[in-house]
């Protein structure tokens, strides 16, 4: 069991290292360079990416809490709660990665615009899904209330768009999806697309037999301590 | 549906005898007012730009406390075990203090929204005004007794709630602002649509979500 784990994860890396150094070149040596915004928009293949994962990672976090509160085995809570870490990383790697691109396409580091905003506010939810689970009382019951708003969140998220996105109407639509991508650029695009998702997956296991270590050890000091 | 009602009462019957949280949560929301005229010395002409935002961060604010106090309240009174193991179901427990907590509320706007009329020299009294209110008070006290009930088990709860409530309620708040900027300025129940729209859809969603997984709060 142990030995079979530790392959797939190595396989996993492997994977995931093998896409990442094809995307490097499909970014930097392969893709031509974008006619109106320069250089900078290659960082497109990396943002795009990073933002799709982060929004799986909060996807695994709503199945998860579903399931944990319908079947309440840990394995699922432990699934949520690695997932909902690796998806405010990614959220935090967009957030910084969008003003990067906005600076010198924009002229400005931050507007008020739809994604961005929503993006924000999707922050702070799982920042606050983290938060509920450090400060409850016990342990189950941090579980139970992180589950609680990991459903709640993931289904405030589209109403959020919705709004935003109403409320904003002056803003020019996706410059990028206009006349579709250039067969070059979509193929970099989705190489970068499957590279991140691989790397997820990896973080996500790891994150997970790490948590299980923890309640392990817990587990552990708790039957040592009478 | 009577079960839930009866905790209302008992809510309310507590309030009127007590009288702690509707006084205080309208000095607080009068004082929200206050500082925010301090903070942007409005003149005549920027009140009506800038008051559906300082009217709805004021109401906000005050509901937040108010919600704060509806389950630590049963708490500090070692009040909310009893109603756990009361032979009522969980969503009927939501539903009861998801009423008080819209009821005291809506009393805090009522009052409130006079004296904000004459502070900001603006006239409010208007149907479209109240169905705002109601709506997006209604998705407040939806989200705010699920999120309630939460933080009172958490060690820094005062702190919990706000930060578990302002995203989640976040649509809410941007519609129910764009909504009143349209009313005041005289937009006919037309142009108020989608936003009422989506109040009720939250609403209605969040009222089924809620009361769904209300039991898995409150359990022991």
């Amino acid at each position: 069991m142990k030995g079979r784990e530790i392959q797939r994860s190595d396989i996993l890396l492997g994977l995931s290292f093998l896409l990442m150094i094809a995307a490097l070149y499909l970014v930097f040596i392969y893709v031509p360079t974008e006619a109106t915004m320069g250089v900078v928009q290659r960082i497109f293949y990396f943002h795009v990416p990073v933002a799709w994962v982060a929004f799986l990672a909060f996807l695994v976090v709503f199945v998860g809490s579903i399931l944990y509160l319908g079947k309440r085995e840990s394995k699922w809570d432990i699934l949520a709660y690695s997932s909902a870490e690796v998806g405010i990383v990614f959220t935090t790697l967009v957030l910084i990665t969008g003003p990067l691109w906005a600076k010198p396409t924009w002229g400005v580091w931050w507007v008020w615009d739809a994604r961005l905003t929503t993006t924000l506010v999707l922050w702070l939810i799982y920042l606050a899904y983290l938060m509920v689970r450090s400060f409850a009382l016990e342990e189950s019951q941090g579980a139970r209330f992180a589950a609680v708003v990991g459903i709640v969140g993931f289904i405030d998220v589209p109403i959020v768009a919705l709004t935003i996105v109403l409320s904003r109407t002056q803003h020019p639509g996706p410059v990028i999806f206009e006349g579709g991508l250039a067969a070059s650029m979509l193929l970099t695009l989705l190489v970068c697309l499957a590279a991140f998702t691989v790397l997820y997956v990896l973080l996500l296991q790891l994150r997970i037999s790490l948590r299980e270590a923890e309640v392990e050890i817990a587990k552990l000091k708790q039957a040592q301590s009478p | 549906m009577n079960k839930a009602l009866v905790i209302l009462w008992k809510d309310a019957l507590s309030e009127f005898r007590a009288r702690e949280l509707v006084p205080s949560v309208l000095v607080f929301a009068l004082l929200v007012i206050v500082i925010f005229h301090f903070a942007f010395e409005l003149g005549a002409e920027r009140a009506r730009s800038v008051a559906p935002g300082i009217l709805w961060v004021t109401f906000t604010f005050a509901g937040v406390l108010g919600l704060n106090r509806s389950f630590a309240q049963e708490k500090e009174r070692g009040s909310l075990a009893g109603l756990v193991l009361c032979p009522v179901d969980s969503d009927t427990i939501y539903l009861g203090k998801m009423l008080s907590s819209l009821m005291f509320m809506l009393i805090v706007e009522a009052i409130i929204l006079p004296i904000f009329s004459i502070l900001f020299n603006l006239f409010v009294f208007m149907p479209e005004l109240a169905v705002i209110a109601v709506l997006a008070t209604v998705g407040f006290a939806s989200v705010g007794t699920l999120f309630s009930a939460l933080a009172v088990n958490t060690k820094t709860r005062e702190i919990m709630l706000p930060i578990l409530f302002f995203p989640i309620v976040s649509p809410v708040i941007i519609a129910a602002v764009k909504a009143t900027e349209l009313a005041l300025a005289g937009g006919s129940w037309a142009n108020l649509s989608s936003w009422l729209e989506i109040i009720g859809t939250f609403d209605i969603i969040f009222l089924v979500v809620a009361s769904l997984v209300f039991e898995f709060v409150i359990e022991e």
